[in-house]
């Protein structure tokens, strides 16, 4: 059993390691391995794509590093488990409008837009703890009740075309997606690993997961 | 909905927590990790390190701390102290922060949050502001631990390093800082109306009251105390408990 995060320069990956490493130590699932290189990535079982600042930079980023996205994508076409986490998670839509008009993955069906809370005392970015709304059962989010509560920090959201896709959401001055799945990928807006027992669970959950 | 987060700050020095009274009379009260497991135990919302000696003494930043807290603690951390450029902003979150705050840097450079927050994204950068009451109404700028003023207008600032891109505001008041006196509240709401990123109303905290005062009435987004929760007077669990019966959203 690998777990591999993909190192693409973008973000914490320290904390995404650690969080994901204790949870592999209790599960006995051995180390966690932080990569860019493609060989390495297309020999894990557990594949995480973290991410953070701007959908455009992640992206360019992503595609800087030669063969990477291709043994991602072999990944994810091999039916082997894929979790995205915050700009890791939008990167999985048709397109980002960060910034410009910008082509992801389309593995996830939707647009990644500004969020507009309909109350304009709500601040951009949207940072804290929200109360989680759970749309539709899935083995990662297993023991996670509805209104427990995960950390988000992000100012745009993955809009999703087909409901069947949408897990969980939080209400921000309206409904923001804070969790998509799709056969055997699964994305979260908040961040796991970050989210103490919560977050500890669903990592828990995703390193267990055979989709 | 979003819940108002309740954020204890950590002053560190030489690799332990201290807590000034005023930013003077330091006293040690403990290992920094240690405390930090403890608050993450208690259901604190973030964590907050200020190396308060970096920019006085010159001295790099807490890398071991910040690398030894993110192996124990789940929960976002944010370090402040003696950052200066964006390759301090990458050290300390390769250590393991999640965001990291600029003070005197941000001031003497405000292009330094342009570029941090470039490179970095806006969510991992904040500004700390500490600022002083000089005539009411009117907020000035001051640095290196409240040692130096700056003749700069701290609502302005704030709209500054908001354009520049910084995803928040620590806000402390030196007026208030270490007095148990509560929050600046016409400080707090002047700041946070100016803005629109999530202000951290910060120094003076001594009751239950005024971290609901800092919500309520100033406006903040997340209430920063230090030596309330540091010395035991009331758990955190105590304070969002008197916050939510007070109608303040809390994470219980």
């Amino acid at each position: 059993m690998s777990t591999i995060i993909v190192d693409y320069n973008s973000g914490n990956l320290r904390s995404a390691e650690k969080s994901f490493q204790r949870m592999s130590d209790e599960l006995g699932l051995g180390q966690v391995i932080v990569s860019s290189d493609p060989n390495i990535v297309r020999k894990a079982d557990h594949l995480i794509l973290p991410g953070v600042g701007a959908f455009a930079d992640c992206r360019r980023e992503l595609g800087a590093i030669d063969g990477l996205f291709g043994a991602i994508e072999e990944h994810v076409k091999s039916g082997k488990p894929f979790m995205g986490i915050c700009v890791g998670m939008q990167m999985m839509a048709t397109r980002g409008l960060e910034h410009g008009d910008h082509d992801g993955f389309d593995w996830i069906k939707g647009d990644v837009k500004l969020i507009s809370p309909n109350n304009k005392k709500l601040k951009i970015p949207h940072m804290g703890w929200n109360n989680l709304n759970l749309t539709t059962e899935h083995p990662v989010f297993n023991g996670i009740k509805e209104n427990d509560h995960a950390y988000f920090v992000h100012s745009y959201q993955l809009k999703t075309a087909n409901k069947a896709d949408l897990l969980a959401t939080v209400d921000y001055g309206g409904i923001i997606t804070a969790a998509v799945a799709r056969e055997n990928i699964i994305g979260t807006q908040f961040h796991p690993e970050k989210s103490q027992s919560t977050g500890l669970r669903l990592i828990s959950n995703f390193l267990s997961w055979k989709p | 909905m979003l819940k108002t987060r309740i954020i204890p700050c950590l002053d560190v020095k030489d690799g332990r927590v201290v807590k000034g009274i005023n930013f003077v009379d330091l006293i040690d009260a403990g290992d920094p990790v240690e405390s930090a497991k403890a608050y993450d135990n208690a259901g604190a919302d973030e964590l907050c390190f200020l190396d308060i000696a970096a920019t006085v003494e010159n001295r790099g930043t807490m890398f071991d701390v910040a690398r030894r807290t993110a192996e124990q603690c789940f929960m976002p951390l944010t370090i402040g102290g003696g950052v200066r450029v964006p390759d301090d902003v990458r050290n300390l979150l390769l250590a393991g922060a999640d965001k990291v705050s600029f003070n005197s840097a941000a001031v003497a450079n405000p292009d330094v949050i342009a570029q941090s927050a470039n490179r970095f994204g806006s969510q991992c950068i904040v500004v700390a502001i500490d600022a002083k009451t000089v005539s009411p109404g009117k907020w000035e700028i001051f640095t290196h631990g409240g040692r130096k003023s700056t003749g700069i207008d701290a609502v302005k600032f704030a709209k500054l390093v908001a354009s520049k891109g910084a995803g928040e505001i620590l806000l402390t008041s030196m007026d208030r800082d270490g007095t148990r006196d509560g929050y600046n509240i016409p400080l707090t709401r002047a700041i946070s109306d100016a803005v629109n990123i999530p202000v951290i109303a910060s120094g003076g905290v001594g009751s239950l009251d005024h971290l609901i005062e800092g919500v309520t009435k100033g406006g903040a987004s997340a209430v920063l105390a230090a030596s309330i929760f540091h010395f035991g007077d009331f758990t955190i669990k105590q304070a969002k408990t008197h916050m939510q019966n007070a109608g303040v959203a809390v994470r219980l």
